[in-house]
Formats: structure tokens, C-alpha cells, sequence
């Protein structure tokens, strides 16, 4: 067994206590709870920890499968968030190939591209071709009408749901000195930080949580913020034997990773806001959809892509 | 045969379950009314031709094992495979809409309702090809309120599918489809068959989302 597979599998089974440790506490919890009683707080977290079990499997048999695995995993998550995102957004008849060549050409060339390895390709193929060339499509159709809302949002589903969730796979293309072929442990380091600085931002923004950040957008206040941060950079240089960051360095690229996620995730809940949805869609029990569980790795990803191939490569 | 046509009925009707919910996760919005065995008529808006296999594919099986779409059998009974897949997979109850004809539709729904089936209807008769959201409704739903009134008239709106599918399109998009369920009505005591379309038109289209309106 390689190292790599190794420290995967040690990856897996830390998640799985955690998550064991939650499930028990929320099951004590339970048991506590008077019988008629109803405590929606505890359901909402006992259908997040099932939740989290499938991701992990997910995630973990992903990771053990290698690049194959996680590109196919990947993509599948960049369609899913594209269709909530997409579902939400305006859009005209005129827009029905455009939209049509998104979900059907222009995400599976980028998983294309990242999965060659192309970077001078999939860092521009959105930014650049995406925007140029959609909005021509959907011009030769001859439909004024909020022409710029449609192309614009259209595109910010592209660069959301396709562009920043392919740098997460994108990492494993990333030529770091002395670190080999173990890049796809960076996934899990990304993926972890990020969703741990989440739940304990949740935890104790609902614990000593004064001060709201935005208010009349998101619950989430500036002291959940900074502990949800803080801890994330525990996390970060605790995990840092997987990294090619160094314990100082892994604790960084966490905060900044969680730091930027947080943000995202207020970003996120702006446009459901502006939508008058709650979740973008309720694929995952307890969570909503794709781009609710994920919005914060998606911001974190190209930015700890950009750091990560700034410093380390 | 007839077994092995029932198995392929069974086959047929899971994967067009499995394709609906594969493209476009399609989910039912249970607002007004729980997903119980309860007889119903589920009346829903009309855009596309797959409006009725998206009510269909949402029902929980216990629902859809009693559920019967009504349908225009001058459509299902076009071909060999719409009539396999009408009356067999989906169990329509098949209405001829041809005045000529002597069995009258309103017949055939009641004697369904009679043998205990729910039913899914598109009160607007047609398919819907304008931008207003609904076109008025025939009578149909109005004179099954009334013959046989412990039924529940479900309002049923299918959200998205003239995006995913618009007119004159090929490649169906695969955005979200929402089936949402709203409260049931009746038809009051002493009430006109106008003034009861036009509420059960307003109850439909207050389960429009609200992403969509």
C-alpha cells in the first residue's frame, strides 16, 4: 500500500470517529429528549450527521479510486450545483441553446481540461471563452429583453457551479516540489478545513453569536466567524503531516480557505435571498442542495488553488 | 403474455421514473395536503407532454398504484408503443373527445372515481402554448365536484418544464422540476360552475413557486 492510500485511509477512519462521537452524542441527546416533545434543532442535526456519512464515503471512496474517482465525483457536483443555479436564474427561450451548451459542452470540456492537466487552458476557458462566446449564441436569437441580466447570470452559474468547483480536482494537477504524487491528499485537507471551520462556526455562532455580519441576509455573526476561523487553522496545522505546507503554513492556508468560504457562503445566501428560496434544492436531506453544502468550498477552492501554485509550486 | 406484459409495463413505468428524476431531480412540494392514500383528483397545469409523467413519478408508489392520468385516446392510441405505454404503463383512463362518439368522457372518469382510482386532469383540456399561465377550464373538473363530492381536488402546479423544453426545441435542459401539491377544494353548496373554475384556477395558480412567478 502506498503512503498515500495509507494516509487516505487514516483520513477515513478520523472522520469516522468524529462522526461516530456525533452520532452517539446526538442518540444521548435523543434519548434525553421527553417523548412528545419536539426538538427540531436536534432533527435538522441528526439528518446533517447522516448527511456527512454519505459525504465522506462519497469523498473517501472517491480519494482511494485516485484521479478517476475524484474527477468523476467532481463533475457530477459541478451538474448538480450548474442545475439548482441554473434552475434559479433568469433566462429566455432565446437562451435554450446557450444554456443547452453549457450544461452539455462547456462543463464536461473544462472536467476535460483539468483532468489533462491543461492549466493555461482551464484557468481561462470560462473567464474568457464561456463569457465571449454564450452570449453570441444567445444574441443571434434576437431577444432584447434584459439581454445583459440573462448572459450575466448565466455566467456567473458557469463560474460558480463549473469553474470554481473544478479547482478543486484542479489541485491534483499542481506540481509541488518533494510532494510526489500525494496532491489528491490535498483534496481532503481543502475539503475538511473548510467544512470544519463550517460546523464550528454554526456551533459557536449559536453559542456566544452577538453581532450579525450582514443582517437580514445570514444568521452568521463575527464571533462564530472568527472561532469557526480559528479553528479551522487548529484543524489545518494538525492535518499539516499531509500537506506540502508545513504546520505553519497549513495553518494559514486553512484560515485563508475558510476565511474566503464563510465569506462565500454570505455571497450564496445574497442570491437564494434575492431568489426568495430557502435551500437551492433538496437533493441532500437535511442540507438542500449542492451549492448550499458546498458553497464555501467552492469560493475556498480557486483561491487555494492560486496560493497554493503561487507559494508551493 | 399477459404477465410478461404487465413485468414490462412495471420495467418501463421505473425507468421513465428513474430518466425524470435523473435529469431534472424532479421533487414533489407536499404544501397543502400530505402524501396520503386518500381518493383524489389531482388537477395540474398543462405545458408539455411531460407534465403527466412528472405528477406520476412523484407520487410515493402506495399513491401511484391507484393513480389514473386522464388522457385524450386519440393521442395514446396513435401507435403500437403509446398504446402500450398509455393504458398499461401509466394505467390511463382514456377519453375519445370526438362528439360522435357515444360513451361520453364524464362517463368513463366517474366510473373510475367509482372504483376507488385517483385521477390526475388538465382542466385547461390542451396543452398550454400561451404566455398566460393558464387557459381557462372546461368543465370537466366542475361536474366531478359535483357528482361525486367526497372526492378531494387537489391543485397541482409543474414548475419549469416549458425551460427545460420549450417549444420547438431538441435538447431538453436539465434545470429542476418542482410538482407542487397545494390544499384540496370542493365545490360549495349552491355554487356556479363559473365561479368554481375560476377558484379552482386561483388555488392552482397560487402553488406557482415563488423563483418562478
Amino acid at each position: 500500500m502506498s503512503s498515500t492510500t495509507t494516509d487516505i485511509l487514516l483520513l477515513a477512519f478520523g472522520s469516522f470517529g468524529i462522526l461516530i462521537a456525533l452520532t452517539v452524542l446526538g442518540e444521548i441527546l435523543r434519548v434525553r429528549q421527553p417523548v412528545h416533545e419536539q426538538n427540531p434543532m436536534l432533527d435538522t442535526y441528526m439528518t446533517r450527521v447522516q448527511s456527512w456519512w454519505g459525504m465522506v464515503a462519497f469523498i473517501g471512496a472517491a480519494l482511494l479510486l485516485g484521479k478517476p474517482g475524484i474527477m468523476t465525483l467532481f463533475a457530477f457536483a459541478s451538474f448538480a450545483a450548474l442545475r439548482e443555479f441554473l434552475t434559479l436564474t433568469t433566462k429566455a427561450k432565446a437562451d435554450h441553446l446557450a444554456l443547452a451548451l453549457a450544461f452539455f459542452a462547456v462543463l464536461p470540456l473544462q472536467y476535460i481540461f483539468v483532468g489533462l492537466g491543461w492549466t493555461g487552458l482551464y484557468t481561462v476557458f470560462i473567464p474568457v471563452y464561456a463569457f465571449l462566446f454564450l452570449p453570441m449564441i444567445s444574441a443571434l436569437r434576437g431577444n432584447p429583453q434584459r439581454f445583459l441580466v440573462r448572459v450575466a447570470e448565466t455566467q456567473w452559474a458557469l463560474m460558480i457551479a463549473v469553474f470554481c468547483v473544478s479547482h478543486v480536482p484542479a489541485l491534483m494537477s499542481l506540481d509541488i516540489a518533494g510532494y510526489g504524487d500525494r496532491s489528491v491528499l490535498l483534496i481532503a485537507f481543502l475539503v475538511m478545513v473548510v467544512q470544519f471551520g463550517d460546523l464550528l462556526d454554526f456551533f459557536f455562532g449559536r453559542r456566544i453569536g452577538r453581532r450579525k455580519i450582514a443582517p437580514g441576509l445570514s444568521p452568521k455573526t463575527w464571533e462564530g466567524l472568527v472561532c469557526g476561523v480559528i479553528s479551522a487553522m487548529v484543524i489545518g496545522a494538525l492535518l499539516s503531516w499531509i500537506t506540502p505546507f508545513g504546520v505553519w503554513g497549513a495553518a494559514l492556508m486553512a484560515g485563508i480557505a475558510s476565511l474566503v468560504g464563510m465569506f462565500g457562503n454570505i455571497v450564496v445566501a445574497a442570491i437564494k435571498r434575492d431568489r426568495g428560496v430557502k435551500d437551492w434544492s433538496h437533493l441532500i436531506p437535511g442540507q438542500g442542495g449542492f451549492v448550499d453544502q458546498l458553497d464555501s468550498v467552492i469560493f475556498a477552492a480557486p483561491i487555494f488553488y492560486q496560493l497554493t501554485k503561487f507559494f508551493y509550486t | 403474455m399477459k404477465f410478461l406484459r404487465q413485468f414490462a409495463a412495471r420495467i418501463v413505468g421505473q425507468s421513465i421514473r428513474i430518466f425524470a428524476r435523473a435529469i431534472t431531480a424532479v421533487r414533489a412540494d407536499w404544501k397543502g395536503i400530505e402524501p396520503v392514500p386518500r381518493q383524489r383528483v389531482y388537477f395540474a397545469n398543462h405545458t408539455s407532454n411531460a407534465d403527466m409523467p412528472m405528477i406520476w413519478s412523484v407520487l410515493p408508489p402506495a399513491l401511484r398504484r391507484t393513480v389514473r392520468p386522464v388522457a385524450a385516446a386519440d393521442y395514446w392510441l396513435k401507435n403500437k408503443l403509446r398504446a402500450f405505454v398509455g393504458p398499461e404503463v401509466f394505467n390511463c383512463v382514456l377519453v375519445d373527445r370526438r362528439p360522435e362518439v357515444k360513451d361520453k368522457p364524464m362517463d368513463k372518469i366517474i366510473a373510475a372515481l367509482d372504483e376507488g382510482s385517483s385521477l390526475i386532469i388538465f382542466p385547461e383540456g390542451n396543452r398550454n402554448m400561451t404566455e398566460d399561465p393558464l387557459l381557462p377550464f372546461k368543465a370537466g373538473l366542475y361536474n366531478m365536484g359535483v357528482a361525486r363530492p367526497d372526492v378531494d381536488l387537489v391543485p397541482t402546479w409543474v414548475a419549469n418544464l416549458t425551460e427545460i423544453m420549450p417549444k420547438g426545441e431538441v435538447i431538453p435542459l436539465p434545470l429542476i422540476c418542482t410538482v407542487t401539491f397545494g390544499e384540496p377544494i370542493h365545490v360549495r353548496e349552491g355554487e356556479s360552475k363559473d365561479e368554481f373554475l375560476k377558484r379552482a384556477a386561483d388555488a392552482l395558480l397560487a402553488q406557482r413557486p415563488e423563483a418562478h412567478k
